[in-house]
């Protein structure tokens, strides 16, 4: 079993409109056969609405799609030969997990002998031998999950599409899951396309991932990229910069930008966007290092709520100026302490 | 003082355990009301058509039920207009079900139309069949303006009847069917179009099976309804030839013939033909899957 390869799927332009709401606004993607891209963005984003449209589920209102150089956006679902897994599964209640893989084999007049080979195939890839001849109702989430993969993937489509297949599973269990999806993209050589709202999910999971926010794409490159140099402040939320400290811009040249805190701290920065005056500094929990003695790059806070999470504390801390601060630690801190946290200038992004 | 209190508490506890509290007295009025106005009143009938008028065998107006040919025939008259009038409204709204399941505008404007017929009662409906279909209706003068040699008689018989049967028990079968039909997880079919399942492969291996038990209740409900037929029977049929059904059948021999025994007779072989026919569609439906189907139903 293995994925059919293409070269190259291209979206171009691509927007969905409902009514006067435009859920996706022109959507310009290129997706290469093997490659695993996560679309990430929280609920409304766009991202689902761009899963379907690929489906064919959804018509676009505009733009088109192209499978190596052939049109494939006015084509229905049933033709496009895309596996999709579905966020509640969608499997057959009335059909055997053996049933549900095949149904798409017998769909497309497979010879017995061969449908059997192969749902045999699938049925051991997602290791549910014991549980092949059982009906949905009857399984865990986790092993519905599996029959909801082993049915897309038996097809050996193209492109598997694959719709937050892991929010409806335990914290556990999706960790498991999880690898299990990466491993058989590897070894089934597939091309995913993969949607959640989950960043952790998508740095895991994908090649490159595709920041979506209000039906736009907001940046589009590895997780390593992504992670590390978001290019707007509202991808550097979502990539877990949670401290958003409202500065002044004092000065901007070349890369650094030196900005002014409320309480009149002086930071310096990477100046990811050209800045006007208001500006904010966006710092990641975990880069703050608690400190003795004042110096450059330091904020002085006082701690209000300290949570134990074993090696580490999670700290909400409120700045001179009352604005809060989210600090991860493995410095001992107890309630009404007076910190002083030093941040590195490379671990400061200013976005206008 | 305190070992009562205790075994009290427990007593009540013990009971709710087993479903047993206050709740239940909600009961009550609902089992007066299904004892004092069902089930006595099917009991009495029950023993009174087992009481023949004339005396004699227990079983004498069974007997003279069958052994009358006027009488007997009424099974194969009833069974002729209820079966194919339930299964006409079935068959027919699955189409129409299926088409107006998404959200669509004039949707309600639509049910309504689709759903009026409820409110007009069988005497309403049976009056506009006799202006519609009659002799001088509207429907025969098209058709002799279009060189008809002569007026389709298409009241005061068969047909007159199974046509009210269908407009009156058609919204019935409607409503029943696009419930069950909204309570199918529309995800299923989308699953099955991504893995290759055209249009008439998707109806025939998700919806249609998912759809089956529901359809056989809708079939059962629909069948007792025009099972029962009364009023038209009489109106836009023949009563006393090819429409002389069950109901009517029993009517005349317990109020005009005054023979209450032999008129309960009737009613309860009237009972028993539906049981079976029912009998032998949920027994059909057990073959059926009936879990889950996944929707908001």
């Amino acid at each position: 079993m293995a994925g059919q390869r293409f070269a190259e799927l291209h979206l171009d332009h691509v927007q969905r409109a409902f009514g006067d709401t435009v859920a996706l606004k022109g959507m310009d993607l290129t997706i290469k056969g093997g490659e695993f891209v996560a679309l990430l963005g929280p609920s409304g984003c766009g991202k689902s609405t761009a899963l379907n449209c690929l489906a064919g589920l959804l018509p676009l209102t505009g733009g088109r799609i192209t499978l190596d150089g052939k049109r494939i956006d006015d084509l229905p679902p049933e033709k496009r030969g895309f596996g999709m897994v579905f966020q509640n599964y969608a499997l057959f209640p009335h059909m055997s997990v053996r049933r549900n893989i095949g149904f798409g084999l017998s769909m497309r007049k497979t010879p017995k002998a061969e449908l059997n080979r192969r749902v045999d195939e699938a049925v051991r890839l997602v290791q549910l031998e014991e549980h092949q001849h059982r009906f949905p109702a009857q399984l865990s989430g986790g092993q519905q999950q599996r029959v909801a993969i082993a049915r897309a993937v038996v097809l050996e489509p193209p492109l598997v599409l694959m719709d937050e297949p892991l929010s409806n599973l335990d914290a556990a269990l999706r960790l498991e899951m999880r690898t299990e999806i990466r491993r058989l993209h590897q070894s089934l050589g597939l091309t995913t396309v993969y949607v959640t709202h989950d960043q952790e999910e998508a740095l895991a999971l994908a090649d490159r991932l595709v920041v979506l926010r209000l039906g736009e794409v907001q940046q589009v490159g590895s997780p390593e990229a992504v992670y590390a140099h978001p290019v707007n402040r509202y991808v550097a939320g979502f990539m877990g910069y949670r401290n958003m400290i409202p500065v002044n811009v004092t000065s901007q040249g070349g890369e650094r930008a030196t900005v002014r805190t409320a309480d009149g701290t002086e930071l310096v920065g990477v100046k990811r966007e050209e800045l006007t005056e208001k500006a904010v500094a966006a710092v990641r929990p975990e880069d703050f290092a608690v400190v003795t003695e004042a110096g450059q790059n330091t904020l002085e806070a006082t701690v209000e709520i300290v949570e134990y999470h074993g090696r580490e504390q999670a700290v909400e801390a409120r700045l001179r100026d009352g604005s809060p601060l989210h600090v991860r630690t493995t410095s001992r801190l107890a309630p009404g302490d007076v910190i002083r946290l030093r941040v590195p200038t490379e671990r400061v992004l200013v976005f206008a | 003082m305190t070992a009562i209190v205790v075994e009290r508490a427990s007593l009540k506890h013990r009971l709710a355990e087993k479903g047993v509290d206050r709740v239940l007295w909600l009961l009550v009025p609902g089992a007066v009301f299904v004892v004092l106005l069902f089930v006595y009143p099917f009991l009495y009938g029950l023993q009174l058509s087992f009481q023949p008028k004339g005396g004699g065998s227990p079983l004498r107006n069974y007997v003279t039920f069958f052994s009358d040919d006027y009488l007997a025939e009424t099974v194969w008259i009833t069974l002729r207009l209820g079966l194919p009038a339930a299964l006409f409204n079935v068959l027919a709204s699955i189409p129409i079900a299926f088409r107006m399941r998404g959200r669509f505008r004039g949707k309600r404007a639509l049910t309504t139309l689709l759903v009026i017929p409820i409110t007009l009662g069988t005497v309403l409906t049976a009056e506009g069949l006799l202006a519609f279909f009659g002799p001088t209706g509207w429907f025969n003068r098209v058709l002799l303006a279009l060189g008809a040699d002569e007026p389709a008689k298409l009241t005061h018989n068969y047909w007159g009847v199974l046509f009210s049967l269908i407009i009156t028990g058609f919204p019935f079968a409607f409503l029943l069917t696009l419930s069950y039909l909204s309570g199918i997880d529309p995800t299923l079919e989308q699953a099955a179009a991504t893995l290759g399942a055209s249009r008439r492969q998707r109806f025939r291996t998700i919806t249609m099976p998912l759809l089956a038990p529901g359809l056989a209740v809708t079939f059962c409900l629909s069948f007792v309804l025009a099972f029962s037929v009364f009023p038209s029977a009489v109106m836009v049929g023949n009563p006393a030839g090819e429409t002389h059904v069950m109901s009517i059948a029993a009517y005349e021999t317990a109020l005009r013939d005054n023979d209450f025994a032999m008129g309960s007779a009737i009613a309860m072989l009237m009972a028993l033909v539906m049981l079976i026919v029912i009998g032998v569609v949920l027994i059909w439906r057990t073959t059926l899957y009936r879990g889950a189907t996944g929707g908001k139903g």
